[in-house]
């Protein structure tokens, strides 16, 4: 028989006879105490909780406060999109892609453009290619800048993720400007764009690359040397290297944990070799290195935004072939060649040789590839999402193991989930 | 994959419209060819890319599982495929004691068509739910819209048992804490959920 009792100072105090502040006693437990010591306890977290980044459920065993086991669920978001897209046209799937990576839309375009391309052995514009490039790099800003804001919302900081929402809805203003959209872009075409850059594009892209690393310099100010955020994430969830290849993980996840691979200079598409950024590796694989590795990548992001403004061409965005792009309003209504591959192209579609071809590109998350296999239709046999952020999270019991529950939503923010793409 | 070693158990290769080479392996011979792409010195292929299936709108074409290997020392990338007969067993060999990564690629691939894959470790659906009676989304067989009317779907969703939203192994956890009703228990003692229902033929 025990009777626990917890003094507590009450803020206004009464006073007892000897003019003492009085002290009230407060009975917690009367009787045998439970066994906490043997018990696991199992926590349900989410889906519908701000700190899953989403519909992400996590079922949770703990001992005592320490996870023992982590049990993702996983599909409330799931939608189907490859088994849609095995009856659309290539071009049809492209709105698709905006809502798998819903944080990085206009490269998720360009990752399926560029395997369907691949698939129909297509050769697109320099022109074309430099501007795919802004809109990939302009995505991994925006996607690690909201990865920033709401992790360091997560572990307490607000004041980050007002500045970094900012940055983004400047990118947004831009993405805006270009495709009419903020979220649901869908940029590309294949073979080309569906639109080129307006007028005063360049001027405000530029201007958004130079003032940009201020920000950068603000937020690795507040955090990088604050006691508590390194305290959150530093030696938290570590992943070794090899324990990141064995996993698969990949983009900022497998950087992290010192593997120097980045699809852009290892396998180059759009001509990335040409351009001159570095790839940044972290050392100790813990949640404060991925955030280095994401705070520097936006920095040579803002590199390559840079040269590529600078290299930018002139000349058509879309390929010269009549089977690929539809001819302007004008020409197919005058011109009656035209007019039959307007007619063949919406009716018909794009027809892709039979084969195959994976594409993958480095997105922010990490290696998005594209699986196309064709049967020579207009609709692929079979369009397959290699799902970055989906194989990261697939760590995440790993790396929980042991911690404690506070530290499992620091991890968890660390993956840069996405649930559209998770479940797709 | 070098010229000078071809790999064990190799069907035939092929080339692939983006210039990677495509190897299609014995079904048999999978996992043997698998630890000798990943362990030969020369090979090395530690890295597993993807895992995924096709299977094609002729019928009579067989189910294909497709691996993406790479190898991070040599830059290297190899694309691996064992055909399955639509008609017979669809199993393989789990790849997962070589990549721990094929862990959820080989459940999506169970989860969407079906295929089991010998060896895994827990082997559950992951994207559509434990009880999901519908058969498997990505099969050609399968309507798009799913096989049961909405009414169904939502009459499925409201008759769910409680214990239905947790895996065998978390009421496990629970049932040893004590505090797992009496009728969740017996459920469980029947061997209500946890099983699969086949589709309708």
């Amino acid at each position: 028989m025990s009777k626990r009792t917890v003094e507590l100072e009450l803020a206004t105090p009464g006073l007892d006879a000897q003019g003492r502040p009085a002290r009230i006693p407060l009975t917690t437990a009367e009787g045998a105490e439970p066994g906490l010591a043997e018990e696991h306890m199992l926590v349900n977290i989410g889906p519908q909780h701000p700190a899953t980044h989403g519909v992400l459920r996590l079922v949770v065993e703990l001992d005592g406060e320490t996870v023992v086991r982590c049990i993702p669920h996983l599909g409330y978001l799931h939608s189907g999109f490859e088994k849609l897209g095995e009856y659309r046209h290539y071009n049809q799937i492209i709105p698709l892609t905006d809502r798998t990576d819903y944080l990085s839309p206009m490269s998720n375009n360009v990752g399926f453009a560029l395997a369907a391309e691949k698939l129909m052995g297509i050769e697109i514009t320099p022109r074309c290619t430099v501007l795919r490039v802004i809109a990939c790099e302009m995505s991994r800003i925006i996607s690690h800048m909201v990865w920033l804001g709401t992790t360091s919302i997560d572990l307490g900081a607000f004041t980050p993720f007002l500045w970094a929402f900012q940055e983004r809805e400047r990118i947004y203003d831009l993405q805006e400007m270009w495709t009419g959209a903020r979220l649901t872009t869908s940029l590309t075409r294949v073979g080309g764009l569906m639109a080129d850059i307006p007028d005063g594009f360049v001027a405000k892209l530029r201007h958004f690359t130079e003032t940009f690393p201020k920000t950068l310099g603000e937020i690795d100010k507040v955090l990088t040397r604050n006691a508590v955020w390194a305290g959150r994430t530093q030696g938290v969830g570590t992943l070794t290297a090899a324990e990141a290849i064995n996993r698969s993980l990949s983009g900022p996840m497998l950087r992290a944990s010192g593997v120097a691979y980045d699809v852009r200079k290892d396998k180059p598409y759009l001509g990335y070799e040409t351009y001159d950024f570095d790839v940044v590796v972290g050392e100790h694989g813990d949640v404060f290195d991925r955030y280095l590795v994401r705070l520097e990548e936006c920095h040579q992001s803002n590199r390559i935004l840079q040269q590529a403004i600078d290299r930018l061409p002139e000349g058509p965005i879309n390929v010269d072939d009549p089977r690929v792009i539809l001819p302007s309003k004008t020409r197919a209504m005058s011109d009656m060649e035209a007019m039959i591959f307007h007619f063949k192209q919406v009716m018909e579609g794009v027809k892709a040789p039979v084969g195959e071809a994976y594409v993958g590109i480095e997105n922010p998350k990490g290696e998005l590839g594209t699986y196309l296999v064709s049967d020579g239709t207009a609709k692929p046999v079979r369009w397959r999402i290699r799902p970055p952020s989906f194989i990261n999270l697939s760590a995440l019991p790993r790396m929980a193991e042991g911690h404690l529950l506070s530290d499992l939503i620091a991890i968890n923010a660390s993956v840069d989930i996405v649930m559209g793409e998770v479940d797709r | 994959m070098t010229a000078s070693s071809p790999v064990p158990g190799t069907l035939r290769t092929e080339v692939a419209r983006d210039g990677e080479t495509i190897v299609f392996v014995a079904r048999e011979r999978l996992l043997e060819t698998m630890r000798w792409l990943k362990e030969t010195p020369g090979q090395e292929f530690d890295y597993l890319v993807d895992v995924t299936a096709v299977e094609f709108r002729d019928r009579e074409r067989p189910l294909e599982v497709v691996y993406f290997l790479r190898s991070l020392k040599r830059r290297a990338d190899i694309r691996i495929k064992v055909e399955l007969d639509g008609a017979g067993e669809l199993a393989v060999d789990s790849v997962w004691s070589l990549w721990h990564g094929a862990d959820w690629l080989e459940r999506e691939v169970f989860d969407m068509f079906g295929i089991t894959f010998r060896g895994h470790p827990d082997l559950r659906r992951i994207l559509m739910w434990e009880t999901y009676a519908e058969g498997y989304p990505l099969r050609k067989s399968f309507p798009l819209r799913g096989r049961f009317s909405r009414a169904e779907q939502v009459r499925q969703a409201l008759n769910i048992n409680p214990e239905g939203n947790y895996s065998l192994e978390e009421l496990s956890i629970a049932e040893a804490a004590g505090d797992l009703p009496d009728d969740m228990r017996d459920r469980l003692r029947r061997g209500e959920r946890g099983v699969i229902p086949e589709p309708p033929a």
